[in-house]
């Protein structure tokens, strides 16, 4: 199979300034290299995705002078899946006065990702956190306010400070809204140009450089190259490869992955983070599950019958027969444990049968302890937004009935490797928000991926693609008429019509379900090594019988979603494998990544910082199965490596 | 958990924009109550993909109620029969076994069909881009907490920014007017005291973007009731007045100069 | 660099909206907005939320009118004399200061100008509604807000305005309302208006053209308030009473003449 260099690999450097970690991003900047302004209008970057990330990227870098080409699949940049994020955004503000500071957040980062991440980065991020929210202010952001008018906070899991800036339960939408009108002002100046309802299918590296990438319309099925000096992908997360996920239905991992086939490593595939508050999965046909913010879990008990089996509605079990499972194992946290702890301890409580609804697939949130105690009209001020979106999901009153909730899966950590400056292993390649892997480790803290998405974006790209660009001033670059784009893009015609010409019997969504299940089966929650060499012996068979027996229907010449979704559905399968080989690889447990073997007499993570405390970045051979492994060692000079502990 | 049985479809099918159209009859012979409305068109699809047929086109996304790219006319009503609900979280509970149910795309002239049930909104994006920011550059901000913002105002600035632009009031409005979104998006910033250097020249081009696209309001209402977020039409009436002072405002500023 | 396939850049015109088969990408949007440098009040006046403004003041002016009117004809119960008078002293309205009639007339241009005003806006924003919907709905609406009101103000303005015509055929140029030998006195005009009710099928038409003038005034005068841009929570509430309250007031005032007529109370 594969080979491991422990020494790290020469291709990952990580370039960061050689000082102190609190001073690196000063230097960085002190030193990098300039455009001037007057050359910037010289260099064309294309910006592939229009969530935070790359709103905010396309805007900042078309207000430098940059020609920025933007990239959607959506109908419209505003409905990237960072609209999503519900609880909030956080910054190192210490407007609350509670001890709050850049290195306080960079700490809680860093431990929170159960020191998996880069030092370098991170700092980085709890650096802008700070200008991130005066940013979203001045664009007109209306987070939530205190009666005198000052910002108002509320504290998140992983932190002891509050922190976290909200607007209502839709931060990310009024966030994603604010980006998007940054960039809607540049595309109405005519500095950015929109490509709508265009997805990419290819990157093309030419001379050791990225010089462009190749997009299929999805109105009219044209295959077309774009060239450019520099191309940032800002696609999102692959949580969709488990099929039920908390992602939007077309959240992929295509350019990512078109990326990673092209030279781009893929770090730490197996870091996925699973959300305990979701909606239990309630029939065969679902399509998706809905995240309850987490917030519930301030009020709402988690509980199962003790009786294993018991079918007694939850009004009938006295509570001498219920177990309150996390207030039990975990006194200090109780129902506030971290979302990996919750969501293990709901799985083992389902597994053993005291899983609860009909499908025996859920544990209660129960909100009745907190209504005898605080009054009807209290708890549901707090919560009626959420309990309303419960309601009209499930038809159950929440206030009356427990609410069923279960794990789902809900953000990638890992993703393409990126150095300092946001540079894929491929030159002139970058990679900014979810699309990376860099900020986060092996778990992200509630309300940082918001943070990440717009600090890459809006205060880090700018800076650091500048460095890039500037010796490539008035250099020729490959045109869209080199041979190389010509075969990319007969490639990627090839490509969408053999799906069409298969002609098989089974749909995309078919073959999207059987691998969702083996993914969620033996990568998802708990993994063994075991079950992840099951896993890597079912999905090539199954790889094989969805390259023979697809059915798409339709043509190539117009809009074609189940066309679309073949096309995503090879990428995750060929993603799925490298997900199990680098979870069978890192035989230790951390975050996200939770592996039965490695974990103590009390059933919690034991990580393995002797071996284990490197990235682990994945080079493309050609096959899957068949990817070498890098290692970037990761070193921890400003905090100090510790076990996470929440008893 | 309970399940529906022989829904029956009309389904408008159109091959693409200047092709024309017909409703086209199919049968979902069984459903679980619990399954979304979109879920229950999935299984039609994967239904017609097993035919050999070509699966019915739409537009969709996050599911759950935020992202706005779901449609849909159902049964004469934009987003379906529960009020403050996208389609998307829409569930077959709210509908009977052997019930026929009739699904159209947004019809307005701004959201030409592009296939099957799915239109270009594409013309609201256009609104925006007028106007419907904020100038701040990346960069320049002063200090979040510099300018105290009242509670109040920040939370009708919210209720009008929780618009997620999915057209529904345009086609739900019997002129096709825009008026619902435009305003929502102009009350949004003009609430808000980062707003007021460019409250009027916003107003006044994004007024003015909206007319070359949508017809006009004649105060039905329809709107509203039709908004998955539930925004007032009270923000139209916000939005005329400014625009009425934009008039004036502009003027005088434009004299000076 | 070469970009060979560099595709139009589609301006904000609606006929250049990308839905043709060769899709390009979207830039410059605002930069082609067309310079306006008409006369403020036709600036305004060339987008429809002026258009509304427009028909909301003439609305305005209007409601005047018909409430004035319709007080003002109450007279008809205190008797002949009284209701000659007051015929009479309107044409004196102003006077001496001005010469008889011309402050009457003055009243009538606005209402006039009002009048043309309204029917332009109407008529221009209904073809613009038209084009926003160039392809209907193929099947049924069901509307949950919109009301019979809202929806018929095309119709009920057209029945108001050829009542209107006919009115002033019978009360002002008595075509329709002659003494038999062609002879009409407009200053007699309590008599006029006996002659004219004791006619049942006159009587009928005008009670029907005036409830379709309550219905075009209960959608009307609550419209008024959002074209104005007139809201707040204050008085919101308020709106819907005000618009329900004056089209009855009006509505059963004027109703009151010719069922009065035909009961035998006046005449």
């Amino acid at each position: 199979m594969s080979t491991t260099t422990l020494a790290g690999s020469e291709k990952l450097q990580s370039k960061a300034p050689a000082v102190a970690v609190p001073e690196m991003w000063e230097t960085f900047k002190s030193d990098m290299k300039l455009v001037n302004p007057n050359n910037k209008r010289k260099f064309k970057i294309i910006v592939v995705g229009t969530g935070l990330a790359g709103a905010s990227a396309a805007a900042t870098l078309a207000e430098l002078g940059y020609q920025v080409d933007a990239f959607t699949f959506h109908d419209s940049p505003r409905r990237a899946h960072s609209i999503a994020a519900q609880g909030g955004i956080n910054g190192a503000k210490n407007y609350k006065g509670d001890g709050d500071s850049v290195h306080r957040l960079f700490y809680d980062t860093i431990k929170g990702g159960d020191f998996r991440a880069r030092e370098s980065n991170v700092h980085r991020l709890a650096e802008v956190s700070v200008d991130i929210i005066d940013q979203m202010v001045a664009q007109g952001v209306p987070f939530a306010r205190e009666y005198g008018g000052l910002l108002d906070n509320r504290s998140f899991g992983g932190a002891q400070v509050s922190r976290t800036f909200y607007a209502r339960g839709q931060t990310g939408q009024q966030l994603l809204i604010g980006a998007y009108q940054q960039m809607a002002r540049q595309i109405g100046l005519g500095n950015v140009r929109l490509w709508n309802r265009s997805e990419l299918v290819d990157t093309v590296t030419i001379d050791g450089r990225c010089a462009g990438i190749v997009t299929r319309d999805l109105v009219t099925g044209e295959v077309m190259s774009h060239a450019a000096h520099a191309v940032v992908l800002c696609t999102g997360g692959y949580g969709n490869v488990f099929f039920l996920s908390t992602n939007a239905m077309n959240c992929n991992v295509t350019a990512a992955w078109r990326a990673h086939r092209n030279g781009a490593f893929f770090a730490n595939p197996c870091y996925t983070q699973i959300h305990p508050t979701c909606i239990p999965q309630a029939d065969d046909t679902q399509s998706k599950l809905t995240l309850m913010s987490e917030s519930l879990r301030n009020d709402g008990r988690v509980w199962v019958p003790k009786e294993i089996g018991d079918e007694r509605s939850p009004a009938d079990i006295p509570e001498g027969d219920r177990d309150y499972y996390l207030e039990r194992l975990y006194p200090s946290f109780g129902n506030l444990a971290p979302r990996d702890i919750s969501s293990r301890t709901a799985k083992r409580a389902v597994d053993k049968g005291q899983g609860v609804g009909p499908l025996k697939n859920g544990v209660y949130l129960d909100f009745s302890a907190a209504i005898a105690r605080l009054g009807y009209d209290t708890v549901w001020e707090r919560y009626s937004n959420l309990f309303e979106m419960y309601e009209r999901i499930t038809g159950e009153n929440p206030t009356k009935v427990p609410m069923r909730i279960y794990p789902a899966s809900h953000y990638t950590m890992g993703g393409l490797w990126v150095d300092y400056e946001l540079m894929t292993t491929v030159p002139g390649l970058y990679a900014a928000g979810e699309a990376n892997f860099s900020d986060h480790g092996a778990n992200r803290l509630g309300a940082s991926a918001l943070m990440q998405g717009l600090s890459d974006g809006y205060f880090v790209l700018p800076y650091t693609i500048g460095n890039y660009l500037a010796p490539l001033l008035n250099k020729p670059t490959p045109g869209v008429d080199h041979p190389e784009f010509k075969a990319a893009e007969t490639a990627a015609r090839q490509r969408y019509q053999g799906y069409l010409d298969i002609k098989g019997t089974r749909s995309p969504d078919h073959f999207h379900r059987e691998l969702g299940k083996i993914i969620w089966d033996y990568c998802g929650m708990e993994r063994t090594e075991q079950g992840l060499e099951k896993a890597l012996s079912e999905l090539p068979a199954l790889y094989d019988e969805f390259q023979k027996d697809l059915r798409v229907t339709g043509n190539g010449e117009s809009t074609n979603q189940t066309l679309e979704k073949a096309g995503r559905v090879d990428d995750f399968f060929q993603l799925g494998m490298l997900m199990c080989r680098d979870a069978l690889e890192r035989k230790e447990s951390c975050g996200g990544h939770f592996r039965s073997e490695y974990q103590d007499d009390e059933g919690e993570a034991l990580r393995d910082d002797e071996n284990f405390a490197h990235v682990a970045a994945w080079e493309w051979t050609g096959d899957p199965m068949q990817s070498t492994r890098n290692v970037e060692p990761l070193d921890f000079t400003t905090v100090h490596l510790a076990t996470r502990s929440y008893k | 958990m309970s399940h529906l049985s022989d829904i029956k479809l009309k389904i408008w099918r159109q091959a693409g924009p200047d092709e024309g159209g017909r409703f086209e009859s199919y049968l979902v012979p069984s459903i679980s109550d619990e399954a979304s409305f979109l879920e229950m068109l999935d299984v039609l699809n994967e239904q017609l993909i097993n035919e050999g047929r070509e699966a019915v086109v739409f537009d969709h996304d996050c599911r759950e109620g935020i992202c706005g790219t779901c449609s849909l006319m159902i049964d004469g009503q934009a987003h379906g029969p529960q009020r403050g609900t996208a389609t998307c979280q829409l569930h077959m509970r709210k509908f009977q076994s052997g019930a026929e149910i009739v699904i159209e795309p947004w019809r307005a002239s701004a959201f030409p069909i592009i296939k099957d049930l799915m239109v270009d909104r594409s013309a609201f994006d256009r609104i925006v881009e007028s106007g419907g920011f904020i100038t701040a550059e990346t960069g320049g901000a002063p200090d979040a907490n510099l300018i105290p913002i009242p509670k109040p105002v920040a939370d009708a600035s919210m209720d009008a920014a929780a618009c997620i632009g999915c057209g529904a009031c345009v086609a739900a409005c019997p002129n096709g007017a825009a008026n619902l979104f435009t305003a929502a998006k102009v009350a949004h910033l003009s609430l808000l005291p980062q707003g007021q250097p460019e409250r009027y020249k916003r107003v006044e081009a994004m007024v003015e973007t909206m007319d070359e696209y949508f017809g006009s309001c004649t105060n039905h209402g329809e709107c509203e009731a039709a908004c998955p977020k539930e925004i007032s039409i009270d923000v139209i009436a916000l939005m005329h007045q400014d625009y009425r002072k934009s008039k004036f405002a502009n003027r005088k500023t434009l004299s000076r100069s | 660099m070469a970009d060979t396939q560099a595709p139009t850049i589609s301006s904000a015109n609606p006929s250049a909206n990308p839905s043709v088969n060769r899709r390009g990408p979207v830039t410059g949007t605002a930069a082609t907005a067309k310079k306006r440098k008409k006369f403020f009040l036709l600036d305004l006046y060339g987008t429809a939320v002026g258009k509304k403004y427009v028909m909301a003041i003439t609305g305005i002016a209007m409601m005047g009118f018909v409430l004035s009117h319709m007080i003002g004809n109450l007279k008809m119960y205190l008797g002949e004399e009284d209701i000659n008078h007051y015929a009479e002293f309107l044409t004196r309205l102003g006077y001496p200061l001005a010469p008889e009639n011309v402050v009457l007339w003055i009243m009538r241009a606005g209402l006039i100008g009002a009048l043309l005003l309204h029917l332009h806006a109407a008529y221009s924003l209904t073809v613009m509604n038209r084009q926003a919907r160039s392809v209907k709905y193929q099947s049924a609406r069901d509307y949950q807000i919109a009301n019979f009101a809202s929806r018929s103000m095309r119709l009920t303005g057209i029945t108001v305005l050829l009542f209107l015509v006919w009115h002033l055929l019978d009360f002002t140029f008595g075509v329709t309302n002659t003494l038999g030998d062609g002879d009409f006195d407009k200053h007699q005009v309590y008599d006029n208006v006996v002659r004219s009710f004791e006619r049942v099928p006159v009587s009928a038409f005008y009670i029907l053209a005036n409830l379709a003038l309550g219905v075009h005034l209960y959608h009307g005068a609550w419209s008024i308030f959002q074209s104005l841009g007139w809201n707040s929570p204050r008085f919101n509430q308020w709106r819907r009473m005000f618009a329900t309250a004056f089209a009855a007031i009006v509505v059963v005032g004027n109703v009151s003449f010719p069922v009065a007529v035909l009961a035998g109370i006046v005449g």
